[in-house]
């Protein structure tokens, strides 16, 4: 998504040379653009076309381009299928999951991670390591761990008195899914913070410190506003992920039980490769992909407006 | 055939039966002057990743090779999930593997409509009579055969003898209300009464067809196959029941979230004797031993219980099996194959291996286990015989079957917003 909104980027010309010279920088540019170009259509646009193209018919997939056209009849069957309602709400959940505890606690773990503690490499290893875990590993990992009777976590947690059915009952389930994505995916925004926070000046930090500003105040007013882009990537990268949400689920739970963790995209599966009403399926990857984009078009365009300056959302950037 | 037209000779030699009819629907000349037959590559798509099946089809392949020295087969096996993934995908793509594995019903059905698979009707009207009728019916529409039967089963109760002789139950119970009576036996002597795989949702959706069966008969689930209506009030009594049944709460602890035949999913726990009983095919004492324990002689089968005033009898059965089809492209000695590995000789092997059960007349004396044998006898017995709906059913219908009712065991959708629902799905597909 974030390549087709910041292309035009890379094109950015120079102050203006002899037309001459700026035409030859043309035939460069685009010949150095071909291959990628060729290939972003064919791999990307087309693909996507497709889609919104299949999305207008009832078709099961098979043999050539689909031919029944029903218009608009797949996105009217979705908006008013119960299963997609629950799609969203359960997107809004993990996002204002995500942004509320997910992102400060690793906030929170990066300031920590930042100070001079002992072993603090080893602890940015660790706790980064679940990221590099594919999502795949994760899920079997907790299906095995959170499994409701010889699950280690209600072996450990039984010494407390404590037991859940975790992804077994539709009441924990979407709790227990948001502390999976929680565990693989801190050690990643910590990992951006930290970086963010590197880049701050330690004289400004100073300086605060020595008009008196205690702990807490350097870093409201001090840390906090100049990590503003860092952070309103991560929310960005965090609200995008949540919006394609796949592989965690499906290897979790499926989307169960009865439906009380699916995600769009684990809807778009079920019906595109399950139950083989890929038109329908095409639907609601397209709603998906609207969603994505004007996701990003909004944020980009009103909350990250400063730190991208000179992308396309800000009307190419023309200064 | 494009690949290789010569090799009407060899094959007939080798299979025997084949013989009469051979080449007759396709118009085999010898290409080139030497005669000598081409090399064929056939693929061949399975998933009987579980042992007696994987060694022995890997044999039969390996023998087949032998004798036809131009064929190699490329045999690709997949567990079952992953199977049914990939062959959606390539057949999506308009193309079908040489030989592979089916359930017949309509999502092979779908393959035959989309033009993927071939007519084998005249290649293997010789052995046609070979199998049993139940064997076959899921590979024919419209009286032409798409593909040949290796394995037939059927889908009832497994129960441990211990516990229910500790709940104090004597016999297996022949009606449904001795059962939900037995259901609350088991319940009071302590024992949790049945395993379920609630994340996998095919397992559940057995209750629903039992009952739907049983109550609304054989005709009505064909008919509703059909006029897509499953509003009547014989399914809306079956989601009644399968709701009765789940009140009791008879499931295991966390069974929403269990597997199949992961470690602590539906089989492990039978297996285990964690549960009195599972509702199941019949490959599940192999299941129970491979994902757990395994009860040995302390396992019993009777077969699904008859609903009082109901249209359907307790000799209908519920099942399905496994059958080879080929792919419209294959060279010619594919069907050879696939006739080769239901040769009598070469099935009964699998069979008395226990892998399979018969899918040929004559071939139940293979049997060897006790439990299998009941089914093998229940089967040839039959009056009726009903395909798994997942599979008889275009796939959007059967997956929502699997779905709805595990909302209704579930508790959150009720009898008639399951039927309202699978009819809403059915009538998408007209």
């Amino acid at each position: 998504m974030t390549t087709l909104t910041r292309g035009p980027e890379a094109v950015r010309l120079p102050a203006p040379a002899p037309a001459a010279r700026r035409r030859g920088r043309w035939v460069t540019i685009t010949l150095f653009l071909l291959p990628a170009l060729v290939l972003f259509l064919l791999l990307v646009v087309a693909p996507m076309l497709v889609a919104v193209y299949s999305s207008a018919f009832k078709w099961n997939g098979f043999g050539g381009l689909p031919t029944d056209f029903i218009g608009l009849d797949n996105f009217t069957r979705l908006f008013g299928s119960e299963i997609f309602a629950q799609d969203l709400w359960h997107l809004l959940v993990l996002v204002v999951l995500s942004i509320c505890l997910q992102l400060p606690f690793s906030l929170a773990l990066a300031m920590l991670l930042n100070q001079r503690i002992r072993g603090r490499a080893l602890y940015r290893v660790v706790f980064f390591a679940p990221y590099v875990l594919s999502e795949v590993i994760t899920g079997v990992l907790f299906s095995l761990i959170l499994a409701p009777d010889a699950g280690m976590a209600n072996q450990l947690l039984s010494v407390f008195g404590i037991e859940s059915e975790w992804l077994a009952n539709p009441d924990t389930v979407m709790p227990s899914l948001f502390i999976v994505m929680t565990w693989k995916y801190f050690g990643f925004h910590m990992m951006i913070y930290l970086a963010g926070r590197q880049n701050i000046p330690n004289e400004l930090i100073e300086a605060a410190q020595i008009d008196g500003a205690t702990g807490w105040k350097t870093f409201r007013h001090v840390t906090l506003p100049l990590l503003g882009p860092t952070i309103r990537i991560s929310i960005f990268l965090s609200v995008i992920y949540t919006i394609q949400l796949f592989d965690l689920v499906w290897i979790l739970t499926g989307g169960g039980p009865s439906h009380s963790s699916e995600t769009m995209a684990v809807t778009m599966m079920e019906w595109g490769f399950k139950r083989t009403q890929v038109g329908y399926a095409s639907a609601i990857s397209v709603v998906m992909f609207v969603l994505s984009l004007v996701f990003a078009l909004i944020y980009q365009r009103f909350v990250m407006r400063r730190d991208l300056e000179g992308a396309s959302t800000s009307m190419g950037g023309r200064r | 055939m494009r690949r290789s037209v010569v090799l009407i000779a060899a094959p007939m030699l080798i299979t025997g039966l084949l013989a009469g009819c051979g080449g007759g629907g396709e118009s085999a000349s010898p290409q080139g002057e030497g005669g000598s037959p081409g090399k064929v590559t056939l693929e061949w798509w399975h998933l009987s990743t579980s042992e007696p099946l994987k060694t022995l089809w890997a044999q039969r392949a390996k023998e087949f090779m032998a004798k036809n020295p131009n064929v190699t087969i490329k045999a690709t096996v997949l567990e079952n999930d992953a199977y049914k993934a990939k062959l959606t995908t390539i057949t999506q793509s308009g193309k079908a593997p040489d030989i592979f594995a089916t359930w017949g019903g309509g999502v092979l059905q779908q393959q035959i409509e989309a033009g993927l698979v071939k007519d084998l009707s005249g290649d293997v009207a010789d052995v046609l009579p070979n199998f049993t009728p139940a064997a076959l019916s899921a590979y024919q529409f419209d009286g032409k055969t798409y593909g040949l039967p290796t394995d037939i089963g059927l889908v009832g109760f497994w129960y441990n003898k211990k516990h229910f002789e500790k709940a104090g139950i004597s016999e297996p119970p022949a009606t449904w209300s001795a059962f939900l009576e037995d259901v609350t036996k088991l319940k009071a002597a302590g024992i949790t009464p049945i395993a379920l795989a609630g994340k996998e949702k095919w397992p559940g959706h057995y209750y629903w067809a039992y009952l739907a069966m049983r109550i609304a008969g054989l005709d009505a689930l064909k008919q509703a196959a059909t006029d897509h209506d499953f509003t009547k009030p014989d399914f809306v009594a079956a989601g009644q029941q399968v709701k009765a049944l789940a009140d009791l709460q008879p499931f295991q602890k966390g069974f929403l979230g269990a597997g199949y035949g992961t470690p602590d999913g539906q089989a492990a726990t039978m297996g285990n004797g964690k549960a009195a009983m599972e509702l199941m095919g019949q490959w599940a004492p192999a299941t129970q031993e491979s994902a757990g324990k395994g009860l040995g002689d302390d396992l019993g089968f009777f077969p699904f219980p008859a609903v009082e005033g109901g249209k359907g009898s307790i000799g209908d059965a519920f099942g399905g099996g496994g059958g080879l089809a080929v792919g419209t492209d294959a060279p010619k000695e594919a069907v050879d194959f696939v006739k080769y590995m239901t040769e009598m000789e070469n099935h009964a092997k699998a069979v008395e291996a226990g892998g399979v059960l018969p899918v040929l007349k004559g071939e139940e004396s293979a049997v060897k286990d006790a439990n299998l044998k009941q089914v093998a006898t229940l089967l040839a017995e039959t009056t009726g015989y009903q395909l798994y709906l997942d599979q008889a059913y275009p796939p959007a219908v059967g997956q929502q079957v699997n779905d709805s009712v595990a909302e209704l065991i579930g508790g959150t959708k009720t009898p008639e917003e399951v039927s309202q629902d699978i009819t809403e799905v059915a009538k998408s597909e007209e």
